[in-house]
């Protein structure tokens, strides 16, 4: 290993045996019962030989990881994108020897804190204080240590007033602020972050955010999974994106970054599924107002009188809008038996450059209830640039982008 | 790097280390750790935390707290006494007192099956750390044995204040006491690591391990002196492990008034290292799963 390089990935394979339900589910008592019968048989065979319990009929070979291969140098803040599933949370896993892995092998030089939950092993009935001292430990610090950085982290989570309350009397705000303050003072040489910003309010994971960018000023290496691309962007120089278990690219986070953009809008269309609605066509329209629209197919709903929603979110997770089609006041949408498909046209005016997602709803005006919902992953929304500009701005300037007036006047 | 700088930076994070010197970790499938024993020295401080967690946890929303840790075994020696000294008529060890005879067993005996059922059950009690953080597993069942320690001081001064009100003291032996203390703590770990990494696979032992904690009181010496077993059957007897812990604390706590049984004694010492062995075999060989099967 040379000597600038402190984590090596070389042919990285993470395999779980998974078990599936299987599709004919017993219709007689006689069959439920010889199930059960098999499944009993095939738990003591596996006991007997010292294997795992999977719970299903059918079992599979499902490899989470399968060939990853990189390598990170010291000092590096690398941001690690991917779709949900695509192996990321196994990766940080095996890195932070939480799991072992099955294939390959990785090469680690220095101390690894890993940060995958916030406030792991916080317990409801100890004090805040004592919890500052448990989830240290459990992160790695020594007593000196968090002694030493107690007021500190007091200080970053603002609830010096309930230091000594147990922690189950918190709101969850303070939870999370607390728990957040003891990660953030860790300092070890590699520090491995799961999605935890995605906890807390805005103004504390702006805190959370700075935090963590003195952390990778100082020079440590720093692992970093997020949806949140402004945050990977604004942090990371170096990125991988993961994809089915392997490495897609990696690189610059520019770089990085825009593949995964060409790999969410070639998907977008494909996903989503409930009940029987889905997405026949979609295309983002940037004719004009940017729209996207929708062709969705098999709505399944008794005749009646209903709402259709969006609702539209950043990747982030900041809500950015809703639009509604017999909501509102008015007094619903009639739909009959056999109408299956709807075309929808959502208009995204003033939207930055990001990655964003769609919820479409179908409620019953008279319950009230959703009787069809249907997400829409990840959709890239990548407006043109205005008249007169090279680029379009992008979400870490925000996610609109009014121009707000502002008037000169000049005087003697 | 050597073990002892590892350790050193362990302990303060913040001293920089030179590039090239360090320690490089390898993770492959299978390989087991070579600086195992050394990690867990590095880890005592988390032992420490966890262990005083779980004390600090352990009467909480209680109304009488720790009033519980003298209930329990006063109520189960005053038990004992009426049914095997008082109804069964059997005989105590010497001139000792029924009750303070008893006693003398019980609290080897609640030793080691509060440690076998708290560290049987702790990984799957502590998950939520397991899958989240590193540290080596071993910390959590012997972690939890400590609280069983903290009873089992309480239970002590219960013996101790029995003693003087029924005018019945211990002599020199008494001081061997820490030495048996530690064997009923290894007597109870091997068996408990075995069953810690079998409950995390299997989770069939979190109804097996009350059971055979149950059955182990009334076939272990507890409730009698263990000269009531005939001669010719004490050996075999003494295959149970805590046969010869409880004969150990008899003999130390009765003022030699327990005959120790020498062959059954070394035999007990040697099922005992047998299964810390095999216990901490088990649990190596397995550690690095736990996280897959939560």
């Amino acid at each position: 290993m040379s000597s600038d390089t402190v984590i090596r990935a070389e042919g990285l394979g993470k395999k779980y045996i998974i078990g599936h339900q299987s599709a004919d589910r017993p219709n007689t008592f006689r069959d439920a019962i010889s199930q059960n019968v098999r499944n009993f048989l095939r738990g003591a065979g596996e006991m007997a030989r010292g294997k795992a319990i999977v719970a299903g009929d059918e079992l599979e070979e499902f490899w989470a990881l399968k060939d990853v291969n990189f390598e990170i140098k010291r000092g590096e803040v690398v941001g690690i994108i991917g779709r949900n599933g695509a192996g990321k949370s196994t990766l940080l896993k095996v890195l932070s020897r939480i799991t072992e892995p099955s294939d390959g092998r990785v090469e680690i030089k220095g101390r690894v804190a890993s940060l995958l939950e916030v406030g792991t092993g916080f317990h409801p009935e100890l004090s805040g204080r004592e919890n500052i001292f448990l989830n240290g430990a459990i992160l790695g610090m020594t007593r000196a240590e968090i002694a030493r950085k107690f007021d500190e982290i007091v200080d970053f989570s603002g609830v010096e007033k309930f230091l000594d309350t147990p922690v189950k009397r918190y709101s969850s705000g303070m939870y999370v602020r607390l728990a957040f303050a003891v990660a953030a003072h860790l300092e070890p040489e590699i520090l491995v972050v799961d999605e935890v910003l995605a906890v807390g309010d805005a103004e504390f994971q702006k805190k959370c955010l700075g935090k963590m960018q003195d952390v990778a000023g100082q020079g440590r290496t720093v692992l970093f999974v997020s949806h949140n691309m402004g945050a990977i962007k604004s942090l990371c120089k170096a990125g991988i994106l993961m994809k089915h278990g392997a490495v897609a690219h990696t690189g610059e986070i520019q770089g990085v970054l825009d593949a995964y953009s060409k790999q969410l809008a070639r998907s977008s269309t494909t996903t989503g599924n409930m009940d029987n609605l889905h997405v026949e066509r979609l295309v983002v329209d940037f004719n004009g107002v940017p729209k996207i629209q929708i062709d969705l197919g098999g709505l399944t709903v008794p005749a009646g009188t209903y709402e259709v929603r969006a609702f539209l979110t950043a990747v982030s997770g900041t809500a950015v809008g809703i639009g509604s089609v017999g909501g509102f006041g008015s007094k619903g949408l009639e739909i009959s038996q056999n109408q299956r498909n709807v075309g929808l046209v959502l208009e995204m005016p003033n939207l930055a450059h990001d990655i964003y997602l769609v919820t479409i709803e179908v409620l019953d005006v008279q319950t009230h209830k959703v009787v069809s919902r249907l997400n829409l992953d990840e959709i890239d929304f990548a407006p043109p640039p205005l008249a007169g500009e090279n680029h379009a701005l992008d979400a870490s300037w925000g996610l609109g982008f009014n121009r707000l007036p502002l008037s000169l006047e000049l005087r003697d | 790097m050597t073990q002892k700088e590892t350790m050193t930076s362990s302990l303060d994070q913040s001293a920089p280390t030179t590039p090239g010197q360090e320690r490089v970790l390898v993770l492959e499938a299978g390989r087991t750790e070579r600086n195992y024993w050394s990690d867990l020295w590095a880890y005592r401080e988390l032992f420490a935390i966890l262990a005083w967690r779980d004390i600090a946890v352990q009467y909480k929303q209680t109304v009488i707290g720790v009033a519980w840790a003298v209930i329990r075994p006063l109520l189960t020696m005053v038990i004992f006494t009426v049914v095997f000294g008082t109804l069964a008529k059997l005989p105590t060890e010497g001139t000792a007192p029924y009750p303070v005879m008893v006693m003398a067993g019980m609290l080897p005996w609640f030793l080691f099956s509060t440690i076998l059922s708290q560290a049987a059950n702790s990984l799957v009690s502590n998950s939520n750390l397991i899958g989240k953080v590193y540290f080596p597993r071993l910390i959590v069942p012997t972690a939890s044995s400590i609280v069983a320690l903290v009873d089992f001081l309480v239970t002590f001064v219960l013996l101790l204040g029995l003693m003087v009100v029924l005018g019945f003291y211990p002599s020199w032996q008494i001081l061997f006491l820490p030495f048996f203390v530690i064997l009923a703590v290894l007597a109870a770990l091997g068996p408990a690591l075995i069953l810690a990494s079998l409950n995390v696979r299997y989770r069939d032992f979190r109804f097996i391990v009350p059971f055979i904690v149950q059955f182990g009181m009334y076939v272990s010496p507890v409730g009698f002196a263990s000269s009531v077993v005939p001669e010719n059957l004490r050996l075999i007897y003494s295959i149970n492990p805590a046969v010869g812990v409880i004969d150990g604390f008899r003999w130390c706590l009765l003022g030699g008034q327990a005959n120790l049984y020498w062959p059954g004694f070394a035999l007990s010492l040697v099922v005992v290292a047998f299964f810390l062995w095999l216990g901490i075999r088990t649990f190596r060989a397995t550690e690095k799963t736990f996280a897959d099967l939560f």
